[in-house]
């Protein structure tokens, strides 16, 4: 009798573990209705999925706690377009980990956040029109022997989780190790201890760190294209549409090429 | 569950899977070995190793883990001493392991009572002797089942070394992720693999602690 109450116990225990588990995974196929644009204008808000360490695109201020960026500028821009008040709009951080999860979840309305447009993620998300053209590059110590993605046999290069640019480099440079760091702080910290010969990802972030550190400099030129898009949740057409107009709106008009003046100095 | 995921990268959990065994490995001798050193330190009849003893254990386990890992990845540059991530993340989980281990073998050697080592030592015994014969096969049994607890938070806390491309199962397990973006599926594979260890461990330290129990 003892024997069969401690064999039903631990039938029981298996059963809500595994109907939990099920559960947990039942969440994610869920999508839900409604595009994000009614939401946002029910809510009186935009909110969006932006990065906090990317000097030029998204970065906060550790001083002053003052989002700025060129990806914050075009969220503002959607904002006053679609509540007329580029003030309603409240900036989510994001990682290249995190954001894809997160707007799956409806934590975020969009990503606005240095993400390439590719074509694996756009089997997870919808992404609008181009609004930024970047490419991947390398960034090294001033001096150094590296001159390309030709010379990087047998050298360590570091990158950032979750990014397509470890993808790229594997690509291009198969014969380096390639080291992969959280985010883009501790990527170019370890640049800077010297624990790889180069750090890789798009020029756009490439520029802000040389703009933080002179000693170091990019190389090459680009070695991939790397166009930005704003992502919206998969299968929000209405959402998509409406972000297009925009961008198209914003570039007619001007305003796009002087976001981008703005930020970036070639 | 899909098994897809593990199927179509086998070969890159294994890699992190036999790196994560190695780490544990290392970290479980080394940090077993410590420990014990400083719980010598802290019971042993000389005030200025208690000292020693003391700051060690307070000043690490009081500390989160991922800093002292940050300090032996970055921290250590300063003084031109430049580890890869895995040497780094190993010695930095093995000296936040050890200030636990020792803890747990000061208070299982202080447990046994204090007549003992006065009797032992009025026989004519020397300190070590005492200690050796007496002390600390009594001790080991109390110290057991604590012992086992950090030793499955070492394998756990090995995960840490992801964040710094120690190359262990955390580590490849994000680099999976940002190729199949699925969360769900890769990292309930990489939860089972934990299982795969610490679940035997578990069975082997309560073996051991029914096999003590019984040479009473």
């Amino acid at each position: 009798m003892k024997q069969f109450k401690k064999w039903f116990v631990f039938a029981m225990v298996l059963t809500l573990v595994m109907a939990l588990l099920a559960g947990c995974g039942g969440d994610k196929k869920e999508k839900s209705g409604g595009s994000a644009i009614d939401k946002i204008k029910k809510r009186g808000k935009l909110v969006v999925g932006v990065k906090y360490d990317t000097n030029l695109f998204g970065y906060k201020d550790p001083k002053t706690g003052d989002i700025t960026g060129l990806d914050i500028d075009i969220a503002k821009a959607l904002a006053k377009k679609l509540l007329g008040d580029e003030k309603k709009i409240e900036l989510k951080e994001v990682t290249s980990k995190t954001r894809i999860p997160m707007l799956n979840n409806g934590d975020i309305d969009m990503i606005i956040a240095t993400m390439t447009i590719s074509e694996e993620r756009k089997k997870e998300v919808d992404f609008s029109d181009v609004y930024f053209k970047a490419g991947q590059s390398l960034l090294v110590k001033k001096g150094s022997p590296i001159k390309g993605v030709n010379d990087l046999k047998g050298k360590k290069v570091l990158a950032v989780k979750g990014s397509t640019s470890v993808v790229n480099i594997k690509e291009k440079a198969p014969d380096a190790e390639v080291l992969e760091f959280e985010n883009y702080a501790e990527a170019f910290t370890a640049l800077k201890a010297g624990k790889g010969d180069a750090l890789t990802t798009d020029n756009s972030i490439l520029y802000g760190m040389a703009a933080q550190d002179p000693n170091y400099e990019l190389v090459g030129g680009t070695f991939t294209d790397e166009p930005y898009g704003i992502a919206i949740k998969k299968g929000d057409k209405k959402t998509v549409k409406y972000v297009n107009d925009f961008l198209k709106e914003l570039k007619d008009s001007g305003e796009l090429q002087k976001i981008k003046d703005k930020w970036i100095k070639e | 569950m899909d098994f897809s995921i593990l199927t179509d990268n086998f070969d890159t959990y294994m890699t992190g899977f036999f790196n994560t065994i190695k780490i544990s490995l290392i970290g479980l001798v080394c940090s077993f070995i410590l420990g014990a050193i400083v719980a010598v330190f802290r019971i042993a009849p000389l005030r200025i190793l208690n000292f020693i003893g003391a700051c060690f254990v307070e000043f690490i386990r009081n500390i989160p883990l991922i800093l002292i890992a940050f300090f032996f990845y970055n921290g250590l540059v300063a003084f031109h001493i430049n580890l890869s991530g895995f040497v780094a993340g190993t010695m930095a989980l093995t000296i936040y392991t050890a200030s636990f281990i020792a803890e747990a073998i000061r208070a299982g050697i202080q447990s046994v009572d204090k007549g003992q080592m006065e009797a032992a030592r009025s026989s004519g015994l020397t300190y070590i002797q005492t200690m050796g014969y007496i002390i600390l096969p009594q001790a080991i049994k109390i110290v057991i089942p604590p012992l086992g607890n950090q030793f499955l938070n070492l394998v756990k806390n090995s995960s840490i070394l992801g964040v710094f491309a120690g190359l262990d199962l955390m580590y490849y397990a994000d680099s999976i992720h940002e190729k199949t973006f699925d969360t769900f599926n890769t990292y309930i594979f990489v939860g089972v693999f934990y299982l795969v260890l610490t679940i035997p461990l578990s069975l082997l330290v309560g073996y051991l602690e029914r096999r003590l129990a019984k040479t009473e």
